[in-house]
């Protein structure tokens, strides 16, 4: 088995195993999705309405939540040192590590929308067209979040320093996030203009975000 | 003195207390010169007196990018090149640069209440400025937060390159988007479309805005160099032991 290809495994098996990193994630994201119409409303229109962006706004709290423990606890044991060090170049381990993060944390976030949009009176095409598009989004949040996971890797209280630094990059894939969804529910926008730019802006994160999460690794880890 | 000189911050501090006295008075009289400038200016035919603001809001909202684009080019002296003086340079411009981008939101808000009815939109241009805002506060959250100032310059060179991306998206936002906030009237194709009685005190004004970010630069460069004496000189004397 390549080096990439165990990295991968021992990352999801990690997650999936100790301490419910991954599923601790669609626990957040259910409760974030719960505590919007206790603010809102129980007005079922209105829900409805705000369904696709409630659900968004969720999906990126929660990811962003778990990037906490992309790189930090690899950095607690020794394993990231291992890893930077390691002849598998570090940006392509620094995507395997996302990658796994997204497997393992990302798509039960998707799975569990189809319940979660019962919540919000969104109907079954509503829901679907969320879905597709958090499929789509959610590894852009990954990648691009992994870069300021790596810049706060070696801070001891760099979780809300994290948040700080990863919001203001995720901000387009929500907005095209939501405005893919929109489309595809009732506006008059064709559905494939925001989702390609949503399918662009994680194709780069794919490409951005391993060599800077890299290059922080290296200049951070000193 | 040959260009590699500079980069020894002693000769960097000696050389900028010779050139900045007569940069502060050189910013001083062009700003003076801008506003009685801006002042004499004709009224708009639409907009009346309130189109003055123009002369404030525009050089900020250059100057705010500008500032990114300086730290940019910093961060790639400390990371390529290893400039001792790029770790300074970069530190030294966020806060201004932060200053600079409030500036114009606060200057565009005010001018939009009179000409809009809104103090804010959610729009291409204003949003992609808001974010820019975050950034900064962001990277001046991530320069504080490690204690090591050479590798605090290493993440923040690396979140400035990264969020250099931004730049492009707020100079172009308002070609892409259909946008409340009014498309490029100085900076674009086949000239300025401004009139000559607005172009000139706007560019002066600009210049003026321009000098003072490099004055207060270079003061907060010299600041940064002296502060990190300081702190090398607090930590050889933590490491003596108790006298």
């Amino acid at each position: 088995m390549t080096a990439l290809a165990a990295l991968i495994r021992r990352d999801i098996r990690i997650a999936l195993r100790v301490g419910g990193g991954a599923l601790i994630g669609v626990l957040f994201f259910l409760t974030v999705t719960v505590l919007m119409p206790f603010a809102v409303g129980p007005d079922l229109a209105l829900l409805t309405r705000l369904g696709p962006a409630i659900l968004w706004l969720g999906a990126l709290l929660a990811s962003l939540l778990t990037l906490d423990r992309l790189f930090t606890a690899d950095h607690e044991d020794g394993s990231l040192d291992l890893i930077v060090m390691g002849r598998t170049p570090l940006e392509l381990a620094c995507a395997a590590k996302a990658l796994a993060h997204w497997l393992a944390a990302g798509l039960p976030l998707i799975i569990a929308t189809p319940a979660l949009g019962l919540l919000l009176n969104l109907d079954a095409a509503a829901t679907s067209a969320v879905a597709l598009t958090l499929l789509v989004g959610t590894p852009a949040l990954t990648f691009t979040g992994m870069i300021g996971a790596a810049l706060a890797v070696t801070l001891h209280r760099g979780g809300l320093l994290l948040a700080v630094l990863v919001l203001p990059l995720s901000i387009p894939v929500l907005i095209f996030g939501v405005a893919a969804s929109q489309a595809a529910i009732s506006g008059p926008l064709p559905f494939g203009t925001p989702f390609s730019v949503l399918c662009a802006l994680s194709l780069v994160s794919f490409v951005i975000g391993p060599f800077a999460a890299a290059a922080s690794l290296r200049h951070g880890l000193d | 003195m040959t260009l590699i000189d500079l980069a020894n911050p002693t000769k960097f501090l000696s050389l900028t207390a010779r050139v900045l006295p007569p940069l502060a008075g050189a910013t001083a009289i062009l700003l003076l010169i801008g506003l009685y400038q801006s002042a004499m200016a004709p009224d708009d035919y639409q907009q009346g007196a309130t189109v003055k603001i123009m002369f404030i809001h525009v050089p900020n909202a250059w100057l705010s990018m500008f500032a990114w684009g300086v730290m940019s080019l910093a961060a790639l002296g400390t990371l390529v090149w290893r400039h001792p003086l790029a770790d300074v340079a970069q530190k030294a411009a966020a806060p201004i640069g932060a200053a600079f981008t409030f500036l114009a939101l606060v200057t565009g808000s005010l001018w939009g209440r009179p000409m809009w009815g809104t103090y804010w939109e959610w729009d291409a241009r204003l949003t992609s400025v808001l974010i820019l805002f975050l950034m900064y506060l962001g990277l001046i959250a991530l320069w504080r937060a490690v204690d090591d100032p050479s590798r605090a310059a290493r993440a923040a060179a690396i979140l400035t390159l990264v969020g250099a991306i931004n730049l492009p998206i707020i100079k172009f936002s308002v070609d892409w988007w259909n946008t409340l906030h009014q498309p490029a009237s100085v900076m674009r194709m086949g000239g300025s479309s401004l009139d000559k009685a607005f172009l000139i005190p706007l560019l002066v004004m600009a210049v003026g805005f321009s000098l003072l970010f490099v004055t207060l630069h270079l003061a907060a460069m010299r600041n940064e160099i002296l502060r990190r004496r300081v702190r090398s000189l607090q930590m050889m004397q933590a490491s003596q032991p108790a006298a």
